[in-house]
């Protein structure tokens, strides 16, 4: 009891220090993202910012974007899913095989569907595991990882698998008609998912679920939030999505190829932190993730339009994450 | 006794300490001699464990002066005052689990030779410090999690002896014992007495106390409240001076007419609990810490297992979850307040408004409009200090904090409020507007299951009381056939002692 006073002494000082946390929260990310692209058209110039090239920074994230959606609700429920990048290199094969059946353009709508299906079964795998087991989700996605790694190299028999050609193949690619008017229907498709993600976690009761979990499980057990189901639901939506980020993926390489997307995971979760996602659970938004994933994508862009080395670009990314965790802790401190 | 005459081992004379507006420690005298044992009583909170923190360097006093075999004791550190030797056994053992027997005994002493270990040292000193005990039956190689409470207990206290301990302290050591175990710790604590240890030995069991102890000191309120010697006293009068106090009118309490039975328990297990809660009573349920109170409340909302027995509430009945509890209308607020009770990062309105969105969108949505509306006016009525619903709610104060967590079994609009010390370690104001709002809720035909430590809350707002002692749950009787005295005695065994 006495503890509990002393504590109860220091806490309960609105001020400054408070305002300066909620300064850095989401703006913060967004602060980052302007300086990152201001730094990188100082050093290119005007054309950094062209449409085109716009266009292709949009297009280069797309899959990294598309799959931190759902590792972005992962995280916010206080888990992490290093399954990601198997589940897109699984989803790729999964659409070629299906696709190999039926090449028509109503084939390629179940060929994708089918592949979604997939991810989704693999996501739900891991959220039975992790709910059933006790397992920590790390462990559990770490074995999933390897696990659906594999079974996307035994469907495909372990070789690229071709793919007649469809409409799938076009969801990247730049629209008829030139650039930056109409944006790939992929671009499109990543932004309508991110505005359905961002809905979901703000406006819905699952959302505000997942945020209880994620910030204390016990607080949202003791509230009756059923932490079961909505752990399976999570990770089923976080496989969902990673299986849609594999559809994206088969549509820039045009086949299935079971050894893609290896340590994309780190990307997706990388865009997520940068974002202002806890790994601590409780805290992350779309608004911030879609803009940490611009950062990474800028700083990948902008160094090799610069003719800076791969290994200067790889610096550059580590120094950022670390940075970004590092002030996220420096916040979080002051908070308590 | 020879040992009264000696010069005391540890003395501290005046030692004051305060936190924030809350005085834990009001000038406290305390001494023990070598080769005594001198108990430590009094209620919760009464400043036994901050006299405790003081003497073993955790806390410093804010005045006071304190002196071990006559020399200036003010330890910097609880590292400090181990090297002064003063060892404390906490309830919960600081034990790693993982490392044998004798790594535990020498942890943070290891004996060293040319910058290596001396595995056969550490060896002898483990084997020595467990011979003194009189306990050479516990292997040093074993790992300490191989061993049962008890004799982790042991070792616990052959490491306090390694590194040279003359004041010991024993934090309700039988706690975690069996009544075997308890003898052959009293057997221990007269052997380390004969070699001129000084004891201090806290507990909340007054038979214990008797049994063990040459002199005890009486705690109240951060003051001391008596002292003397154990032969030349008993148990009701150590009880009298723990309780010593009248009822202070900050216990509100409009015209309750109990109604129809709301919450009826039938043999349930944990806690052997049988009673029936009606609409518009408080029935309060006492007892000592770690009497399975806490237990009896979880099992009954879900949180854990029933072993057996039956639970209805209203018409419901059979087993369910916290999902299902909020469903039936009850809501529990829990003892926990920071670990469990609210999510710290998330913002007053979403703690608020956890167990019931349901209202504040269509469909499935939250529409966060509505759930700030729904927050402020709570806050408006509770009467919670904050900047807006918005705000988090690890930024509040305690007391702001569990208005909150009561916020939300009003949000909720729940007819069975079970209730885990709610008023524990907030301000004397928060209390009493908790107290008027659990009477407010009282009137308007709710009921309440109350678990407190604080015997005046207890009798102040209950209209029955049943006392758990030992996991088991004595009967419900009328607040007026209650005092502080007799619930104390029931719930120490002292009734069943003396």
């Amino acid at each position: 009891m006495d503890r509990t006073l002393a504590v109860d002494g220091r806490v309960g000082r609105p001020g400054r220090i408070v305002t300066a946390r909620r300064l850095l929260d989401e703006r913060g990310v967004l602060a980052g993202l302007v300086i990152v692209a201001l730094t990188f058209g100082a050093l290119i110039g005007p054309q950094f910012f062209a449409a085109a090239n716009l266009e292709l920074m949009a297009r280069q994230t797309a899959i990294v974007c598309v799959a931190a959606l759902g590792m972005t609700m992962v995280i916010v429920s206080g888990g992490i899913d290093l399954s990601v990048g198997s589940i897109v290199a699984l989803s790729t094969v999964v659409t070629a095989l299906l696709l190999g059946r039926d090449g028509s353009a109503a084939g390629a709508l179940v060929a994708a569907l089918g592949a979604v299906a997939a991810g989704a079964l693999c996501g739900a795998l891991n959220g039975v595991l992790i709910t059933q087991l006790r397992v920590v989700p790390f462990i559990v996605t770490l074995g999933t990882m390897l696990l659906v790694r594999g079974a996307a190299k035994g469907m495909s028999g372990e070789r690229r698998l071709e793919a007649p050609a469809t409409w799938l193949n076009d969801l990247l690619r730049t629209a008829q008609g030139g650039h930056g008017v109409l944006l790939p229907s992929g671009i499109w498709l990543t932004a309508a998912l991110a505005v359905a993600v961002a809905f979901t976690l703000q406006y819905t009761r699952f959302g505000r679920h997942l945020f209880a979990v994620g910030s204390s499980e016990r607080t949202a057990r003791l509230c009756g939030v059923r932490i079961t189901r909505t752990k399976i639901a999570v990770y089923t939506a976080a496989g969902a999505l990673a299986a849609l980020a594999g559809v994206l993926m088969f549509s820039k390489l045009s086949v299935g190829d079971p050894t893609v997307a290896n340590g994309l995971e780190l990307d997706v979760i990388a865009a997520v932190i940068i974002g202002g996602g806890s790994l601590l659970g409780g805290r992350g938004s779309i608004v911030g993730t879609i803009a940490g994933a611009a950062i990474m994508a800028i700083i990948q862009i902008g160094c090799s339009q610069q003719g800076l080395p791969n290994w200067v670009q790889q610096i550059v990314t580590g120094a950022i994450i670390v940075f970004a965790v590092a002030l996220d802790r420096w916040r979080s401190k002051t908070l308590s | 006794m020879a040992e009264a005459l000696s010069a005391p081992r540890f003395e501290m004379r005046g030692v004051s300490k305060a936190f924030g507006a809350t005085t834990a420690l009001d000038a406290v005298d305390f001494s023990v001699r070598p080769g005594e044992v001198c108990a430590l009583v009094g209620q919760n909170g009464a400043g036994k464990s901050t006299l405790m923190s003081v003497l073993a360097g955790a806390i410093t006093p804010d005045a006071g002066v304190m002196q071990l075999d006559g020399r200036p004791y003010a330890p910097r550190d609880p590292f400090d005052a181990r090297h002064a030797g003063v060892a404390m056994i906490y309830q919960e053992l600081s034990l790693a689990p993982h490392l044998s027997v004798m790594e535990n005994i020498v942890l943070g002493v290891e004996p060293v030779r040319r910058g290596i270990v001396d595995r056969t040292r550490m060896r002898e000193i483990a084997v020595d410090a467990m011979r003194q005990l009189g306990h050479d039956d516990i292997q040093p190689e074993t790992r300490v999690a191989a061993l049962p409470p008890a004799a982790q207990q042991l070792v616990e206290i052959a490491r306090a002896l390694a590194t040279g301990c003359r004041v010991l302290v024993l934090d309700e050591p039988t706690s975690s014992l069996g009544h075997a175990d308890v003898r052959v710790l009293f057997d221990l604590i007269s052997r380390l007495k004969a070699r001129g240890i000084a004891i201090v030995y806290i507990s909340h069991f007054i038979e214990e106390v008797m049994a063990v102890s040459d002199r005890f000191v009486v705690l109240r309120d951060g003051r001391n409240a008596g002292s003397g010697l154990t032969a030349a006293t008993n148990a009701a009068d150590i009880v009298g001076m723990m309780v010593g106090r009248a009822l202070d009118d900050l216990y509100p309490r409009g015209l309750r007419v109990a109604g129809d039975p709301i919450l009826q328990l039938d043999g349930v297990m944990p806690g052997a609990a049988t009673l029936t809660l009606r609409r518009g009573e408080i029935l309060g349920i006492a007892g000592l810490l770690g009497a399975g109170r806490t237990r009896l409340l979880r099992a009954i909302f879900g949180l854990e297992p029933v072993t057996s027995g039956a639970i209805s509430v209203g018409t419901y009945s059979g087993s369910s979850t916290p999902h299902d509890r909020w469903r039936q209308g009850m809501g529990l607020l829990s003892e926990e307040r920071a670990g469990e009770g609210l999510a710290l990062g998330l913002s007053i309105a979403d703690n608020m408004t956890l167990t019931r969105l349901e209202p504040l969108g269509p469909a499935f949505t939250v529409l966060p409009s509505r759930q700030r509306v729904a927050a402020a006016r709570w806050i408006d009525r509770v009467g919670i200090r904050c900047e807006s619903a918005r705000q988090t709610v690890g930024e509040l104060s305690g007391g702001n904090q569990q208005k909150v967590a009561v916020a939300r079994l009003l949000h909720h609009d729940v007819d069975v409020l079970v209730l885990d010390e709610p008023t524990r370690g907030i301000d004397v104001a928060s209390k009493a507007q908790i107290y008027a709002l659990v009477d407010g809720m009282v009137l308007d035909r709710k009921a309440v299951l109350l678990v407190s430590s604080y015997l005046p809350e207890l009798l102040g707002v209950c209209d029955r009381i049943a006392v758990m002692s030992r996991g088991r749950l004595g009967p419900a009787r009328p607040v007026e056939e209650w005092t502080e005295h007799s619930l104390l005695m029931d719930a120490s065994g002292a009734r069943a002692a003396s």
